[in-house]
């Protein structure tokens, strides 16, 4: 099959003509030669199957940057048919130089000149035929958003395709030592074939600007902005995740129990409390990552991603992370698991690493569920929501002290210079797509690692079957009792251990698991915990919770999104450490202060 | 005129770049997102505590860090103005 690989600088409109291109129906796959995934997807282009592989962006052909790497890896070990080159029409002066880089290697080139509309507004104009004739390869004007243009260059594409795959990418660097001549070649062709004038119009984006990046109301905005996000997907979300459990549970109780009434105890068991649990932990995600990439792809296609990186960067950048690390770190306090999967904005894999550690420590809403269960059920009211602001600021605290920790160990060696894009209306159509992509990675990626997470815990805390389940003779509570030297100097019982390990799977379900543990629900359950722990007990036990795994999903994601099981474990091991650490240094200060 | 570094500017302000002083790679970011030396620039407006810079040139607007910035030398005034 034919290749086409998709190559350009950011904010190019790469992706949306990528995605018009394959109409959504793009997988993500591993290439030999570069570790990291790219979507791929099949179209039909003539009569030919042909398929289309979305690099990531790039500034330079020969940069340093991981991206840049990749690009130069991919073409290396996989020469395409054609490359497609989409130049912002806009930045035409200084995309031209990625152009003319491609055009030494020899390849089989089409360009696509995009944002063809919005250049007209800067008073742009491109003549085609021109470049064409002076390059040597075909160039279409089009627009990606709206679609202009975009017939005629997919019937260029086809047939472009026709010829045989000309020169191999391997003296790669070599070729591309040619700066001088690139520049000569530039400056001529923008001579004869572009007109910019001299002093650009007053655009929208620098009005809006004005504002949104103000000294003084910036980041009030931003947080504003923050807030209004963060209430839009988990107020939303809540519902809907409220309803596919309910739909779930209705399905269990009106199908699956009837049908497998007839099996042995053990096996109805594994499979509706096992494996059933484990499919409804995974549909539960559904609603909050599709809502998230809905709202998460308005942002960052709006341009404010970027605004966002600027106003918060001075903060950020002490902590060894950027500016756009810190809108993930907040929207990790509805849910980790998107906010783990929206770090892929980060272009440079380190800073990516260190993001992605630090943003398990968001007290996230699964997380307050139980710790409001618990500050009722031993605090007075008074008391109650200071305990919980408490819990709030050991949050920020572990991930700052985590990020200063680790800073060292995952150095970006990225520069920290981005563009900062002009402000864009996305399409829904680019909305709903990336909602509709992620929602697929995350399936295919974590479904079978939480089911089978899931049916292990059901294992542990119901083997042997002579055993009472969540009991203390079973797997989970001998290892209760065989960790109970490690729990005890943190005061957390044997009983409190056997939810912890149940916690492992969701945090939703600690609360349920002292239920099946204490044999008690709701009030009763609550009056239980307050006669048998204390308050020092169970703060312990909530900065415990706060800290170690937020859960399977997000180890799942980790997993798949850093594609390094060492660094995954490495994660689960520190926050285990930190977890311990905290609860130990609070525990015994409080015992020590005679509390 | 005297030569300074892009950090000095200040908002509104042009500057026509004489040369970059930096390592491998952000000499090549640099290049490729516009930066060479005799090129106009204008400094659009620095975040607060001592955050980044918005620099604009031609039709791009890029954001870079002060210490970035910094090894950058420019020549205040704008080229032929």
């Amino acid at each position: 099959m034919k290749r086409i690989a998709l190559l350009g600088m950011p904010n190019t409109g790469k992706s949306t003509l990528f995605n018009r291109m394959t109409g959504g129906a793009a997988r993500v796959g591993n290439w030999p030669g570069i570790t990291v995934e790219l979507l791929s997807g099949k179209i039909l282009l003539g009569s030919d199957m042909v398929e289309v592989i979305d690099l990531p962006g790039i500034y330079d052909l020969h940069g340093f940057s991981d991206d840049e790497q990749v690009v130069r890896h991919f073409l290396h070990g996989n020469v395409p048919d054609l490359a497609l080159v989409i130049i912002n029409a806009t930045q035409i002066e200084r995309q031209m130089s990625l152009l003319l880089q491609l055009k030494q290697l020899n390849m089989n080139v089409v360009v696509l000149l995009n944002m063809a509309d919005e250049a007209k507004k800067y008073g742009i104009s491109i003549d085609s035929k021109k470049m064409t004739e002076m390059l040597g390869m075909p160039i279409f004007l089009l627009s990606g958003k709206y679609g202009t243009g975009y017939q005629e260059a997919m019937q260029a594409i086809t047939k472009a395709l026709r010829y045989p795959t000309p020169g191999m990418a391997e003296q790669l660097r070599s070729q591309l030592e040619q700066d001088q001549h690139i520049e000569a070649e530039m400056a001529r062709i923008m001579k004869h074939a572009v007109q910019i004038p001299a002093q650009l119009p007053e655009h929208l984006s620098d009005k809006l600007d004005r504002v949104m990046l103000h000294p003084w109301l910036g980041l009030p905005i931003f947080f504003f902005i923050m807030y209004l996000l963060f209430q839009a997907i988990f107020f939303l979300g809540q519902p809907l995740q409220a309803g596919v459990a309910e739909l779930l549970t209705w399905l269990r109780e009106s199908a699956l129990e009837p049908a497998l009434s007839g099996l042995p105890a053990m096996l109805n068991g594994l499979l509706l409390d096992g494996v059933y649990n484990g499919v409804a932990t995974v549909a539960a995600f559904v609603p909050i990552i599709i809502l998230f990439f809905l709202f998460m792809a308005m942002v960052e296609d709006s341009g404010y991603l970027s605004r966002a990186a600027f106003l918060m960067d001075a903060l950020m950048a002490r902590l060894g992370l950027d500016g756009r690390g810190f809108v993930m770190l907040l929207m990790g306090f509805g849910c980790n698991v998107p906010a783990l999967m929206g770090t892929r904005v980060m272009r440079s894999r380190a800073m990516r690493l260190l993001t992605m550690l630090v943003i398990p420590f968001s007290l996230c809403s699964a997380r307050l569920q139980v710790f409001v269960f618990i500050t009722a059920a031993l605090f007075s009211p008074k008391a109650a929501p200071l305990v919980l602001f408490s819990l709030y600021l050991f949050s920020f605290a572990a991930a700052i002290f985590t990020a200063l920790l680790f800073k060292g160990k995952f150095q970006s060696n990225e520069p920290f210079v981005l563009e900062l894009p002009p402000y864009r209306f996305p399409t829904a159509r680019q909305i709903v797509m990336r909602g509709w992509l992620e929602i697929q990675h995350f399936l295919r990626r974590a479904t079978k690692f939480i089911i089978a997470g899931v049916v292990l815990v059901w294992l542990l805390t119901n083997l042997p079957p002579s055993a009472a389940p969540a009991g203390s003779d079973t797997l989970a509570g001998i290892i209760g009792t065989w960790l109970h030297p490690v729990f005890a100097p943190i005061g957390i019982n044997e009983q409190l251990t056997i939810a912890l390990i149940f916690g492992f799977v969701a945090k939703e379900i600690v609360i349920g698991s002292l239920a099946v543990i204490y044999g008690l629900s709701g009030e009763a359950l609550g009056g239980a915990l307050g006669q048998q722990l204390d308050w020092v007990q169970a703060y312990s036990f909530m900065l415990f919770t706060l800290i170690y795994t937020p859960c399977l999903s997000a180890i799942a994601t980790l997993r798949s999104e850093s594609r390094n099981l060492s660094y995954t474990l490495f994660v689960i091991g520190w926050s285990l450490a930190l977890a311990w650490l905290t609860s130990f240094a609070f525990y015994q200060g409080a015992r020590a202060l005679g509390y | 005129m005297p030569s300074t570094t892009l950090t000095t500017l200040q908002p509104g302000e042009f500057a026509t770049i004489v040369a970059i002083h930096a390592e491998e790679a952000l000499h090549q970011r640099l290049l490729a997102l516009g930066f060479r030396s005799g090129k106009q620039v204008e400094l659009i407006r620095k975040a607060g505590f001592s955050g980044p810079l918005q620099v604009r040139i031609g039709t791009t607007d890029i954001l870079l860090r002060r210490g970035e910035a910094a090894k950058i030398t420019v020549c205040q005034g704008a080229a032929g103005t």
